[in-house]
């Protein structure tokens, strides 16, 4: 891949004034008494979008579960160190996780709508969350900000697992934003889709950048210097015979694919190494 | 791929072989040998429902549909009727559920909702299984010597104070029950209802989970509107199957019903159920007799029938609403 002409195709907007959602110091993660990452401190700017890329098992997707606890949810998991959300320790002991998750959204790497109908999965959020809100309306914009609406609005009564992979996706992106989210996390969400609809989602989430935060964990080095304004670059290291992610380098994404600091940084960018 | 240049005549060089004799005749042969065993089974479930109605056709002919409201069964008199045990092997078989259904779904969730460490929850999971294996007539016999002694004071004690309500009225307690047949049945079905329904949520995928935790659903509401609306045909064919297996069950039925011939609708007295009836009496029955038991025995094959086609139109609806 030329450096040259990622830059041209990025994005060239123009820096905001920057406040950060999160912070992270010294944060580490544990699966049993193995450490999975380590050390990882960044500061993830509002209404940005924020990639992080890196080989297989640097720990990238377990950051990313970080910022809504569902790292809670593996048994043996275990977190050590500082995340603030606006300033809020996620890991202080009074915090609900479930709360956490309300305000911060996921899609996952695999499309995963619910065994309901269209409507059913859009408006599961606001219903389980007991939103005073007209339901109509919330299922009509979340599909319409999902780039998804006037595709599926003859037959919202169908199954949500009836459309395509490329549809799945947008109507978990839909279901996630119908409960109103600060941060939308996604984890790989186009990994298991075509190039058009990749395409899709890519757009997509230039759009909602405008309101959301939005944290994208990728394999697609291409799509991370086409979408995102910051990136976080994670590598592996073995400490004896475990493999232990780091965060190699954060910076702006022109920077990291155009004139990274680090060494390894560079190799992975241009190709030469995962 | 270099095919556009590639002409006719040395496409032709391309060998296919012909598919050798001997595995033609083995998968001919395997087909037909399946097709043989196949027919034998159904040919068998007609022979048996036409032998056991051909050996009804007596009691048919003398007491007709009467024969299912009639509430007497006088082999002296050669008068015979099922009512009783219509009601009873309904009645069991649907108390039985009652119980067995919140047990068998709830161990369920336990065991695979990462509720508890797996040193938990394997040898709980393995426990459930082998309960299916324990002999009916062992259980019977755990009915009569163990279950019966410990819940008679309960028993009494529901008997007393709920004495208006029709199912637990009649005089005070003392021993066989449809009731506690009921229990002992739930006890056979629980597993079934466990195993079946721990299966169908370990088969759906994790991430419809995380889907609805990920929206801030806490773990019940994941629970109630994902991951059972999800299951719903897995657990309705396990309650489908637990319910035809308590439908069907005689020995617990004959050890510890009372084998009562007369309708009782308490479930605190003795009562009996189809299966139940057949076992106690065949052995020493009159010709009539044995007729009128094939009978009822056709009469459980027609109720074990209808629940089993409700059993399938229900879960086609719930599969319909999946897709």
């Amino acid at each position: 891949m030329n450096p040259n002409s990622v830059s041209g195709a990025m994005q060239t907007q123009s820096p905001k004034p920057t406040s950060y959602v999160f912070q992270i110091e010294n944060l580490s993660v544990y699966y049993g008494s193995n450490p999975a990452v380590k050390n990882v401190s960044l500061k993830v700017p509002a209404r940005q979008i924020t990639a992080f890329i890196g080989p297989s098992g640097c720990g990238k997707s377990t950051v990313l579960r970080c910022f809504n606890r569902t790292n809670d949810l593996i048994p043996g998991a275990r977190v050590e160190g500082k995340l603030t959300y606006h300033g809020k320790d996620l890991y202080a002991a009074d915090v609900d996780p479930v709360s956490v998750r309300r305000h911060i959204g996921m899609v996952f790497q695999k499309p995963n709508p619910f065994p309901k109908s269209i409507y059913d999965n859009v408006a599961y959020g606001p219903r389980v969350l007991g939103m005073k809100v007209d339901l109509d309306e919330v299922v009509e914009t979340s599909l319409k900000r999902a780039a998804l609406w006037d595709e599926v609005k003859d037959k919202l009564k169908e199954s949500g697992q009836s459309l395509s992979g490329g549809q799945q996706q947008r109507l978990c992106i839909a279901r996630a934003l119908a409960v109103q989210p600060d941060v939308i996390l996604m984890d790989e969400p186009c990994s298991a889709l075509d190039p058009i609809s990749t395409r899709r989602i890519e757009e997509l989430m230039k759009e909602l950048e405008q309101d959301y935060t939005i944290i994208i964990v990728t394999h697609n080095m291409q799509q991370a210097s086409r979408v995102s304004d910051m990136t976080a670059f994670f590598s592996v290291e073995l400490v004896g015979s475990n493999r232990v992610g780091e965060l190699v380098e954060f910076d702006k994404t022109e920077v990291i694919f155009n004139n990274p600091s680090k060494e390894a940084t560079r190799d992975y960018v241009e190709g030469r190494f995962g | 791929m270099t095919s556009a240049a590639r002409d006719f005549e040395s496409s032709q060089d391309i060998n296919i072989e012909k598919k050798m004799d001997s595995s033609r005749i083995l998968d001919v042969g395997f087909v037909r040998l399946t097709l043989v065993l196949s027919i034998f089974a159904g040919i068998l479930l007609i022979l048996v429902i036409l032998q056991t109605t051909e050996a009804a056709l007596p009691a048919i002919q003398q007491f007709g549909l009467e024969f299912l409201v009639t509430s007497r069964w006088n082999p002296v008199e050669n008068i015979f009727g099922v009512l009783p045990q219509i009601y009873g092997t309904l009645m069991t078989s649907l108390v039985a559920l009652v119980f067995a259904v919140p047990l068998g779904i709830g161990t369920a969730i336990f065991l695979t909702e990462d509720f508890a460490p797996k040193w938990i929850t394997v040898p709980i999971g393995f426990a459930i299984e082998l309960i299916v294996a324990i002999p009916s007539v062992v259980l019977g016999l755990w009915g009569i010597f163990v279950l019966i002694p410990a819940v008679r004071p309960i028993f009494r004690a529901i008997n007393e104070s709920m004495k208006w309500f029709p199912l637990f009225g009649g005089p005070a307690p003392r021993g066989p029950s449809l009731l506690i047949v009921s229990l002992v049945l739930s006890i056979m079905i629980c597993p079934i209802i466990a195993s079946i329904t721990r299966s169908t949520f370990e088969s759906l995928p994790r991430n419809l989970r995380d889907g609805a935790l990920a929206l801030g659903a806490t773990r019940w509401e994941t629970i109630l509107t994902v991951m059972i609306p999800a299951g719903l045909s897995g657990i309705v064919s396990s309650i489908m199957l637990a319910m035809g297996r308590a439908l069907g069950e005689t020995m617990v039925a004959a050890m510890i019903s009372g084998n009562a011939n007369r309708i009782n609708i308490s479930l605190m007295q003795p009562g009996s159920t189809i299966t139940g009836l057949i076992a106690s009496q065949f052995g020493e029955a009159g010709r009539l007799q044995v007729s009128a038991l094939m009978y009822a025995g056709v009469v459980l094959m027609i109720l074990t029938l209808v629940v089993n086609v409700l059993a399938e139109i229900v879960i086609r609806r719930f599969q319909n609403l999946e897709q």
